[in-house]
């Protein structure tokens, strides 16, 4: 468990207990409160669930296997696609030849992208807001050209899939390959070919921000270090891959589709404007999402195929991608180069950064959202955490022939995090002062705020010295450090790697709205009291195993004061919940919990009314407790809400003329007074390096974390966890690989490694809770910031455990090939 | 057309007497022909463990073995596990510890520790990661999973269960 409590109330934190189940001893998890740490005030009137670890909604039905993903669903009539892709980085489509597949059993039709084209417009994926940006019409399978290895150019629909596989075997597509643009370094060259000739350039973003006197500072400091860092291309394998399923209605004209969705209005904007169809006739709906991440929230070529297929065929066809194809279609992220210095003084003074990425993107922008948001946010990002006041960057984001790159789990911050605590760590080396003084030192004061950073950026209020406080406690550094000095003795080498950071959450319409995107930066809840006693509760943010159902029901149960089990939940479809934007940059909880909050609340306060008419007394004078109308002042109860709901909904001759129970209410909220609420915390990993084979072995890792207001402790706990992990992922095994004609030669699950639980260390979380004031819930996002942190902690701790060495490696996927060559072994 | 075999096997407790084709993965017939949707297709070859199913006592990939290869076989999905209450506990154990988020990989995770609750009852918390290495979980980082799976074997061992039972 955390180590804070937000209420006095003792209620259990088992997870419910009324589920039978063996008595087990709680793992001692409790670290030493931090004498800074003081319980929040109850948020609600009859406060028991906000603040606890119960039980989610969904967990039972999924060990039990009883969840329905999309590719449970079978419809009738249902056909399936597969897609051919483009077996090459870049090519021209010179002829097709589907006379063979057409006539193989069970194909129902074969279409190209000249025949959706004539249903389905193309997009250009740019934002107002990132000047200068620029990408090409882009459309849902290939025409002319293809340009990435996988991007889809034929679709193949059949009775079954088996079907559609065995035709796709024969069917025939003339390629003549044209030069790839593989090398991100040499994008821009004069010599290299322009994958868009009408764009000029291979250019998609550029970005020059120059702050305070950086050469001045530099000039000045008595230590300057530089390094380049590098991160490896990665991507997102969902173990449950893209999927939807689309069913044209021809006879209403209406479109629905069942999709592994993360924002499906989103989705439902975008389908009714590339298909020309009123926003009426087209509904989205997400059953059980396999994980998500990022990867199933952009708008794939093919998910509008699909869509152009089943209106093609008037019949539901499925589409999921197998594993392969995910590899090659599903976005890619986070490689990046990126030349960087830090300026100290030897009094431990951070004077300044300056920083040069280069980020390569694919052949498109990836549509809506573009794919200049992860470079930017390297920009926003860098140096984050600490006062300095002098900082320079430069961006560029090119375009490559490789599989199109977007925002995926941290969008840049793993990136931009990975760079300041690099360069943190090596001058505090440089000055010879202990890493976790000179951030101490450096980081901006916890009274500071709000504050703006080096790069622009508005922090409402963050908690890096409590979280320092707080780690140091956790992970016994003294001791640590006495063991690691006495183990090199020796000849076992570990090493200790930290990493401050902030995240960005809770997303202002400065995000996307701004920029031209139709893509929703507020969220609303509909709340119901049935006749029952029970609470319907409609939510715009769905669920892809986070546990947004688990905190929503929570805060509803709180705000109107019933029990946890007298609340329902309907979410995740676009013609029945309130418009909202959905799960991304880590908004379920910040956006989604505080409209649900404000839905309860004004339920609660409707509830009430309806009790002073049906008790003939003052609203002031009651109050809800426990599933009761009671009376605030004894808090005696006067009236069960089933009999309140039983006048209300059928003895409405009992009530007065002139009142109507309302027991519906919708209440809508959007973050407004940030562009985005920040977060902090704190990282810690401990590791072992074996110097003769380059081998890490994941020792121990720690977290701090303050998002606000914790609402779940155990969920919360869980997010950082798994963020964690996904962060080692890509610090130490993951990368798509690729030859110099652009093809990636590790797409499958055998080759591209990912963690599996033997390597993965324990991981202890703590929480310090600085509550954002922009809302009542004051709870900010914990979704991203595991995956911002881990990268730089693990890269950090494996060149403390090489320093003996006078090593350093700051290429991710630190793999062992390339620690022995930092060791000069290979 | 390709040639159709008759398969007899008992899936969950139910004799089965299907016509499949012999190409045909056991966990595709398992999904599309009996309708049970709890084992899961992650990477169909074989890596990631969504599709684990239990054949005549031993765990298998579902994606790598095929529906004729189960011939006279006794077969057990998450849902005959779930329905018999063999692993009530250990699911429990999964809920308390919220060891489990979108829930995709859960019952390939289940029958994978089903059988190392059987095989390894003094298992330690380093043999449980080794153990459900060959199972994939994006979600959890498997802190989670490795601490519902200890609980489940401690409490088996404090209540001297046999194994099984």
């Amino acid at each position: 468990m955390n180590t804070t409590t937000l209420h006095p109330t003792s209620t259990s934190m088992a997870a419910n207990p009324t589920q039978a189940g063996p008595e087990v001893e709680e793992r001692p998890k409790v670290h030493p409160a931090d004498p800074g740490d003081k319980p929040l005030h109850p948020v609600t009137e009859d406060p028991r669930y906000i603040g606890k670890s119960v039980e989610r909604p969904s967990a039972r039905k999924l060990v039990q296997g009883q969840g329905t993903y999309i590719d449970d669903i079978e419809l009738p009539r249902m056909a399936h696609v597969v897609y051919w892709r483009s077996p090459v980085a870049h090519c021209r489509i010179k002829r097709i030849d589907a006379s063979a597949a057409r006539g193989m059993p069970g194909v129902v039709l074969v279409a190209d992208g000249h025949d959706i084209a004539k249903i389905c417009k193309p997009w250009v994926a740019v934002l107002g807001h990132l000047a200068g940006m620029k990408s090409a019409p882009q459309y849902p399978l290939a025409l002319e050209r293809a340009c990435w290895q996988g991007e889809p150019v034929v679709a193949i629909v059949a009775e079954t899939r088996e079907q559609a596989e065995d035709a796709l075997q024969v069917l025939h597509v003339d390629i003549e390959e044209l030069e790839p643009v593989v090398d991100m370094e040499t994008a821009l060259d004069a010599a290299t070919p322009l994958i868009h000739p009408e764009l000029g350039d291979n250019l998609c973003f550029a970005r020059d921000l120059n702050v305070g006197e950086v050469d001045d500072a530099f000039a000045r400091a008595d230590a300057v270090v530089e390094t380049t860092f590098e991160f490896g291309r990665h991507t997102g394998v969902t173990l449950e891959p893209r999927c939807q399923i689309a069913e044209w209605n021809s006879a209403d004209q209406k479109l629905t589709v069942y999709h592994s969705f993360q924002a499906p209005h989103m989705m439902q904007d975008l389908y009714a404007r590339q298909f020309d169809l009123p926003e009426s006739q087209v509904r989205v709906v997400c059953k059980e999402v396999g994980g998500s991440f990022g990867i199933k929230v952009h708008a794939y070529p093919d998910d509008f195929a699909t869509v152009a297929l089943s209106m093609m065929c008037k019949r539901p066809v499925k589409f999921v991608a197998d594993r392969i194809e995910s590899f090659i279609s599903d976005i890619h992220a986070r490689h990046h180069r990126v030349k960087a210095r830090i300026a100290a003084s030897k009094s431990g003074e951070i004077l300044a950064f300056e920083m040069d990425d280069l980020t390569g993107i694919g052949p498109y922008s990836m549509f809506p959202r573009t794919s200049a948001i992860e470079g930017n946010q390297v920009v926003n990002l860098v140096g984050g955490p600490y006062k300095h006041k002098n900082y320079r960057a430069q961006l560029k984001v090119v375009f490559q022939n490789k599989t199109p790159t977007c925002q995926y789990r941290g969008v840049g911050h793993p990136i931009a995090c990975a760079v300041t605590e690099g360069l943190v760590d090596q001058a505090a080396r440089a000055i010879g002062m202990d890493p976790l003084e000179f951030r101490r030192k450096n980081v901006i004061p916890d009274d500071a705020y709000p504050a703006t950073g080096a790069s622009g950026i508005k922090l409402e209020v963050l908690s890096h010295q409590a979280c320092l406080r707080k780690i140091e406690q956790m992970m016994d550094y003294p001791k640590l450090k006495a063991e690691i000095e006495a183990l090199r003795e020796m000849g076992i080498y570990r090493g200790i790697g930290f990493a401050a950071l902030i995240e960005l959450t809770n997303p202002s319409a400065a995000f996307y709205g701004v920029g031209g995107a139709r893509i929703a930066s507020q969220d609303g809840c509909t709340m119901r009291l049935d006749p029952s006693g029970a609470i319907s509760v409609s939510v715009s943010v769905g669920e892809q195993g986070q546990g947004n159902d688990g905190i929503y029901r929570q805060i509803a149960a709180d705000a109107v004061g019933v029990d946890l089990e007298k609340v329902r939940l309907v979410l995740s479809d676009t013609d029945v919940t309130p418009y909202g934007g959905g799960t991304w940059a880590s908004r379920g909880a910040g956006v989604g919990g505080e409209a649900v909050l404000l839905a309860g609340q004004a339920l609660r306060a409707n509830i009430v009314k309806v009790a002073a008419v049906i008790l003939k007394r003052d609203a002031a004078e009651l109050a809800i407790r426990r599933g009761q109308v009671v009376d605030a002042q004894t808090l005696a109860p006067v009236l069960d809400m089933a009999e309140l709901g039983r006048v209300a909904y059928f003895r409405s001759d009992t009530l007065p003329k002139d009142f109507t129970p309302e027991l519906m209410v919708t209440r809508h909220y959007a973050q407004r007074d940030f562009p985005f609420i920040f977060t902090n915390g704190v990282q810690a990993s401990y590791v072992e390096v074996d110097p003769d084979t380059g081998f890490v072995k994941l020792l121990k890792h720690w977290a701090v974390e303050d998002c606000g207001r914790v609402i779940n402790p155990k969920l919360v706990d869980e997010q950082i966890r798994g963020a964690i992990v996904q962060g080692i992922g890509g610090a130490l095994l993951e990368e798509c690989l690729y030859d110099e004609r652009g093809l990636m030669i590790n797409a499958s699950m055998a080759d591209y490694l990912v963690p599996m639980s033997g390597e993965m260390p324990d991981i202890d979380v703590a929480h310090v809770q600085t509550p954002t004031r922009s809302s009542q819930l004051g709870a900010k996002g914990a979704g991203e910031a595991g995956t911002a942190g881990a990268p730089a902690a693990v890269m950090n701790a494996i060149n403390d455990a090489l320093s003996p060495f006078q090593a350093q490696c700051w290429s991710q996927p630190l793999t062992p090939e390339k620690i022995l060559r930092a060791l000069g072994k290979v | 057309m390709a040639s159709f075999h008759t398969l007899h096997v008992e899936v969950n407790g139910q004799p089965q007497k299907r016509s499949v084709q012999p190409r045909q993965h056991l966990v595709d017939f398992i999904r599309n022909e009996l309708g049970l949707k709890g084992s899961h297709l992650g990477c169909e070859h074989g890596v990631c463990g969504a599709c684990t199913v239990e054949v005549d006592g031993r765990i298998v990939r579902g994606c790598l073995t095929l529906a004729v290869q189960t011939q006279g076989c006794k077969v057990r999905t998450i849902e005959g596990l779930s329905e018999d209450g063999d692993v009530r506990d250990l699911q429990e154990a999964f809920i308390r510890n919220n060891a489990l988020q979108c829930g995709f990989c859960t019952p390939g995770m289940v029958m994978a520790a089903k059988e190392l609750l059987e095989a390894k009852p003094d298992a330690s918390r380093e043999e449980v990661r080794e153990w459900m290495s060959g199972n994939f979980c994006r979600c959890t980082g498997y802190h989670a999973i490795v601490d519902a799976i200890c609980e489940t074997l401690a409490e088996r061992a404090r209540k001297g269960q046999k194994v099984g039972a």
